[in-house]
């Protein structure tokens, strides 16, 4: 499962940051989708967690485990049920959930895998999204989201609005939420649904059971 | 010829270190092994605290001369792209252990060795070793060389399943495991392979039931279509097409006969011929049928996670896209069972159209990934990583 593309902005960056902001020092995390292992590199740095990842290509993979890190080749649609339950105390989906194909079923088994849960995607309900598709009539095609549909990875795209409802239907408790601007930074506010759902380029959010 | 393999398996040119009856190993079959005796070579140094010794466990039909020329075929070592100075196993960093088998015919105890209670060769009276018959006796040596604690353990196909048992049976002295191109259990299409291989050798009428020796004999054509198609096994159809396609060997058209009209016949026919030179026909019906009983799963109440409970071991484990003889499923099933009980496990699957055989070969993929994976662990270990520049 490779990582969103997510431009040189830095958003993934900021992205990691958050996401680092939610874990425990020194938890078991497992990081699925976790590319070159950037952010398993940085919660184990400054987290000290006990970290493990999950990487769908083998250039991911080899990048990881070239850093010393405890990463398998694997796939979230498929893999995720070799785990035990409760075998972490985080499991993170950073950039990938909206990559896989059957997302409802993803995140059931980061809930019965993981205590926590922390799943980050971007913002199909963004308003730059909204006027591209009212005014060009095209799907959009942003400086994050660089692909065109036909070559995309990206099946399953969802809004924050989308994303919330989905948690409801697998009875997930929402214990925080952050949208994100263009910057990668938390939206600094709060408001309601509909505005986030509006103005995040991203959403981060920490579940449990 | 066979003065000599007799004489190798006795009296080998590597270091041996020769324990007597009060030593003797209780074998999984049942009866003590002594005295006894195991091969072995060393490259590197021993630092002052123990902690950088890596076990490289060879395949079936390897020895102990991984990272130095064997002195009997004048090959160079037959891992010596993955083992040596500056390599991924660096030996001016790490020191390398790598010993001949229980069961094997290169100076370790085994069908060729001399029964100290006859002064005959051993022959079928040596008791069946298992793969963990194998491994308690590197256990042995270890003890007897002042290490207890392996920084590595190392080894593919065979040597993959060494390295599994290894974690399974001593997880305190295994800081870390790469098995390759392994399983945790023989499949039944290999033992069939293997099976083939033995009756091939079995129905040589110079093995003369195991007494070869004596008789001043050797099944030489048995042992060779053991290996021929053995050696199929470890390759893949579009490796073996890329080097031979149908190209005809030293003529113009097919002779309507049987010789080697085809480059891959005579290329198999050289395959079993050097052979059956460098091995001992029993050695190598013992050895396979340690592969064949060896299912790790079965000693733990078929749960292959429970043989890796509360293991403290960090894991690498790797596959290749085209071996069929021990596919990438095999390894799955150990990672599973490794994030089943919450190990330490990295995985990779490399890309390669080269077979079973890649292993062995120049797979720079391989090299990386052995290269990082036991970098990681030198840090964690706190012993310095090569290239570190200490």
């Amino acid at each position: 499962m490779s990582r969103v593309q997510l431009s040189e902005t830095g958003a993934s960056r900021g992205d990691h940051r958050l996401v680092a902001g939610l874990v425990t020092p020194g938890a078991r995390v497992l990081d699925i989708g976790c590319g070159d292992g950037a952010l398993l590199d940085l919660l184990m740095r400054e987290k000290q967690v006990d970290g493990r990842g999950m990487e769908l290509s083998q250039a991911g993979v080899n990048a990881c485990v070239a850093r010393g890190l405890s990463v398998v080749q694997g796939d979230a649609d498929r893999d995720l049920e070799d785990y035990p339950d409760d075998a972490f105390d985080f499991v993170i989906l950073s950039q990938t959930l909206q990559a896989t194909r059957a997302p409802r079923k993803v995140l059931e088994q980061l809930l019965r895998i993981g205590e926590h849960v922390i799943v980050s995607f971007p913002n199909f309900g963004v308003w730059r999204n909204r006027l591209q598709l009212l005014f060009t009539g095209s799907m959009p095609v942003t400086e994050h989201l660089p692909y065109s549909w036909y070559d995309t990875p990206n099946i399953h795209f969802c809004t924050i609005r989308d994303f919330v409802s989905l948690c409801r239907e697998v009875d997930a408790r929402m214990e925080k939420a952050m949208a994100l601007n263009a910057r990668g930074e938390p939206v600094p506010f709060t408001a309601p649904w509909w505005v986030w759902n509006l103005i995040g380029e991203q959403a981060v959010f920490l579940l449990r059971r | 010829m066979s003065a000599d393999a007799a004489n190798r398996a006795d009296h080998p040119s590597s270091k041996v270190m020769r324990f007597s009856a009060d030593a003797a190993l209780t074998l999984d079959s049942g009866p003590k092994l002594g005295p006894w005796q195991i091969a072995y070579e060393t490259y590197g140094t021993l630092n002052a605290d123990r902690s950088n010794a890596v076990l490289v466990c060879h395949a079936l039909t390897g020895d102990q001369y991984v990272a130095s020329p064997n002195p009997y075929t004048g090959k160079p070592g037959w891992w010596s792209m993955l083992v040596g100075p500056g390599r991924p196993v660096d030996t001016n960093h790490y020191f390398v252990i790598c010993a001949n088998v229980l069961g094997g015919c290169l100076g370790t105890t085994g069908p060729a060795s001399t029964n100290p209670a006859t002064g005959q060769r051993w022959g079928l009276d040596l008791p069946l070793v298992t793969i963990r018959d194998m491994v308690n006796a590197q256990a042995v040596l270890l003890d007897h060389l002042g290490i207890e604690t392996l920084f590595a353990v190392i080894g593919g196909s065979m040597g993959g399943m060494q390295v599994l048992q290894w974690a399974a049976s001593y997880p305190e002295r295994v800081f870390s495991a790469i098995p390759i191109a392994t399983a945790a259990r023989h499949s039944s299409q290999n033992i069939a392979f293997h099976e083939v291989g033995r009756q091939a050798v079995m129905a040589d009428p110079n093995w003369c039931g195991g007494r070869y020796f004596e008789r001043g004999v050797r099944p030489s054509k048995g042992l060779a279509v053991a290996r021929m198609a053995a050696h199929i096994t470890y390759l893949s159809d579009p490796a073996l097409h890329r080097k031979f396609g149908r190209n005809l060997q030293d003529r113009e058209t097919v002779t309507f006969g049987f010789d080697a009209d085809f480059q891959i016949e005579s290329y198999l026919r050289h395959q079993g011929m050097t052979f059956v030179d460098r091995f001992d026909p029993n050695s190598y019906l013992y050895v396979t049928r340690a592969m064949d009983y060896f299912d790790l799963a079965a000693d733990y109440d078929g749960s292959l996670a429970r043989a890796f409970l509360h293991s403290p071991t960090r894991f690498c484990i790797m596959s290749f896209t085209s071996d069929w003889l021990f596919p990438t499923e095999e390894s799955k099933v150990v990672v599973r069972a490794l994030n089943a009980s919450a190990a330490n496990v990295s995985f990779v699957e490399v890309e390669s159209d080269r077979g079973h055989d890649a292993f062995l070969l120049d797979e720079p993929e391989m090299f990386r990934t052995v290269r990082g994976f036991l970098t990681g662990a030198a840090n964690a270990r706190g012993i310095t990583p090569p290239g570190a520049g200490a």
